[in-house]
């Protein structure tokens, strides 16, 4: 990817999640971090990370957006004017927020790691279609590598049910509590006795 | 050139604008989207490393597979909490934090 549109993606990112945090209308922030979530997206791409990328929208910017906006249109939260802000707490947040950034990039700065670019660490296609051992049985992955496309999502579904069967059934199992727990929380209560 | 260290930056700065969100907001929906954007902030970090650690010349899918998970969690977390929250708006006709103070002491 390069460079330019980087920074443009970082900047939507960035800059519409700064809306979220300083928004004063509810609708406003909810559409403010659903363009985020799209420049976020936009992001995972340039790391050749497809699969992730598009859950990003679905998941993120489509369904999990849809959640909030309906609750605040449910619920009809008006934006906070008039109210006065909480000085003590927005100094601190936003003092531990430089804090944290400024550790974050010191760090960086100095780690061999982090000055790695993507032509360091270039993908070989070809030559994995032969080395992957288990996922390269499968004609389809083996297939899309030697043609010299990144069959992205058939290797995290491989990983996922080759290693991680057993996580994926715990994560069924959270989402059915989940869809019990929200039914029960939401269940009218009878008046009291 | 862009660099791992240019993605974890903005990993970082993502996640602090989120964290100074939580702090600083006070009412609980915009909290609660903070908090989704410091657990996409984390998937864009594990994202980055696992482009840039390279197993057999494909990117890491080990962290791909956890951002996968983290994304299901979050989804469920989200319909859980704003179902508390609407339990909450019932028995308070209000989202603010501080209307909230039955635990203080």
């Amino acid at each position: 990817m390069p460079p330019l549109l980087f920074y443009l993606f970082a900047l939507i990112t960035l800059g519409f999640g700064f809306l979220v945090v300083t928004g004063r209308n509810p609708v406003t922030c909810a559409l403010a971090l659903a363009a985020s979530f799209v420049g976020l997206a936009a992001l995972f791409l340039s790391l050749d990370a497809y699969f992730i990328g598009v859950i990003q929208i679905l998941v993120y910017a489509g369904a999990v957006m849809v959640l909030f906006l309906f609750i605040i249109m449910l619920l009809d939260i008006k934006s906070e004017e008039g109210k006065k802000l909480n000085l003590p707490a927005i100094v601190s947040g936003v003092l531990l927020a430089v804090l944290l950034t400024l550790q974050i990039i010191a760090v960086v700065g100095s780690t061999e790691l982090a000055q790695k670019t993507s032509q360091d660490t270039p993908l070989s296609l070809t030559e994995a279609a032969t080395k992957i051992g288990k996922a390269a049985a499968l004609p389809t992955i083996s297939n899309d590598l030697k043609a010299g496309t990144l069959p992205d999502a058939k290797l995290i579904g491989f990983t996922l049910f080759d290693q991680y069967g057993f996580h994926l059934q715990v994560i069924g199992l959270l989402l059915l509590v989940g869809t019990i727990g929200v039914v029960v929380l939401s269940k009218r209560e009878r008046s009291a006795p | 050139m862009i660099t791992l260290g240019h993605y974890l930056v903005v990993s970082g700065m993502l996640f602090s604008l989120g964290l100074a969100g939580v702090i600083a907001r006070r009412n609980i929906i915009i909290v609660y989207m903070c908090l989704e954007m410091m657990l996409s902030a984390a998937n864009l970090a594990l994202v980055g490393f696992s482009r840039f650690h390279l197993v057999n010349g494909l990117p890491d899918y080990t962290a791909q597979s956890l951002v996968f998970f983290t994304i299901t969690v979050a989804a469920a977390e989200v319909a859980v909490g704003l179902a508390i929250i609407v339990a909450l708006f019932r028995s308070k006709q209000s989202v603010d934090v501080e209307s909230v103070t039955k635990l203080q002491g």
